[in-house]
């Protein structure tokens, strides 16, 4: 019983801290880093320009993520 | 590690404990001020010893299990989602679509529920008194180990992360006792706009690095331009940080507060 709380309220403090009030962040830094991933794996493009693009995609994804959450705020 | 990069390790450290130890200050004076001191200090020391625990387990696994560029994947994208979590907020405050955080309101709370709370005893000591106060310093606490560790091995410097953040500590706790009550002054809000920026920053920086795992031989993708790239990225999250403040308010159409976003604020 103490065994399960703990795993509980283990897996709760990572979830928390992880995903926080708003699981859309995590999820868009997710979909962006697999996609940098495949693109580094995939492409040869130079290290710089792989770089580059990765950062404007985060970039963007912050502001697609913001937007959808700024909707219903008010 | 270039003077820039350890500069902004230090500083990134120093302001993000900062904000950490003072909320986690607000919490143990409630439960001091209103139950007593003994329970509440007995908590904070057991959340002490048990973040060492936490520090010594989590480095040792950080410093030995991971290649550097899984490392710096893994950390960096950490420290993107926990920074981006930090400047959405930062950016809700500043454009009015959330309210601020206010220490004085937040111990006022806290007081409040302390004094409602029953009194059962346990080891001798006031048992919601020391769970409070355990559970307020070791969960912030935590996101200072993480902030120490993840700053510091990245940047090869732990004992300099963990210099900043112990001394970020030590001010938090000599302002606590000159002012006896929550360190309502500090510019909190401003404060965590700034860690959100640099926490992302440096998990943008990082992590794109480590994407470098993917690649046949694993190595570290390279910034044109190396360290030098690290104010470009922090201009760039700080142009788009000053736009959406801006904007955030023509973005947002009045809708009911939900169950959710009034428990957030």
């Amino acid at each position: 019983m103490i065994a399960v709380r703990f795993v509980r309220a283990f897996l709760r403090f990572w979830y928390d801290f992880v995903i926080g009030d708003d699981w859309k962040i995590a999820t868009s830094v997710a979909v962006v880093l697999v996609t940098g991933a495949l693109l580094a794996h995939n492409t040869h493009l130079p290290d710089g320009a792989t770089a580059v693009l990765l950062g404007l995609a985060l970039l963007a994804a912050f502001v697609v993520e913001f937007a959808i959450d700024t909707r219903h705020r008010r | 590690m270039s003077a820039g990069v350890a500069l902004g390790l230090v500083a990134a450290t120093f302001v993000a404990s900062f904000v950490e130890f003072v909320e986690a200050l607000t919490i143990v004076l409630a439960m001091g001020v209103t139950r007593g001191w003994r329970s509440a200090l007995a908590g904070t020391a057991a959340a002490a010893l048990a973040l060492a625990a936490f520090t010594a387990v989590a480095g040792y696994a950080i410093a030995t299990w991971l290649p550097e560029s899984l490392l710096r994947l893994v950390i960096g994208g950490l420290l993107l989602v926990f920074g981006l979590q930090w400047l959405r907020k930062a950016i809700l405050r500043s454009s009015g679509l959330k309210a601020l955080h206010d220490e004085e309101e937040t111990f006022a709370a806290q007081a409040a529920a302390a004094e409602q709370a029953g009194r059962r005893m346990a080891f001798g000591l006031d048992w919601f008194s020391f769970v409070v106060s355990f559970k307020g310093v070791f969960l912030e606490g935590a996101e200072v180990v993480f902030i120490v560790l993840t700053f510091g091995q990245n940047a090869r410097n732990i004992p300099v992360a963990a210099a900043a953040a112990a001394a970020a500590g030590f001010v938090v706790v000599v302002a606590g006792i000159v002012v006896q009550g929550p360190l309502a002054r500090v510019p909190e809000n401003t404060l965590k706009y700034v860690v959100g920026l640099m926490l992302t920053t440096f998990g943008t920086f990082w992590s794109v690095e480590g994407l470098g795992i993917a690649r046949p031989g694993g190595e570290s993708l390279t910034w044109p331009g190396g360290d030098l790239m690290l104010p470009v990225v922090l201009l760039a999250w700080l142009a788009l940080s000053r736009l959406l403040i801006r904007t955030a308010p023509t973005l947002a159409t009045p809708t009911p507060v939900t169950a959710s976003q009034a428990k957030e604020s």
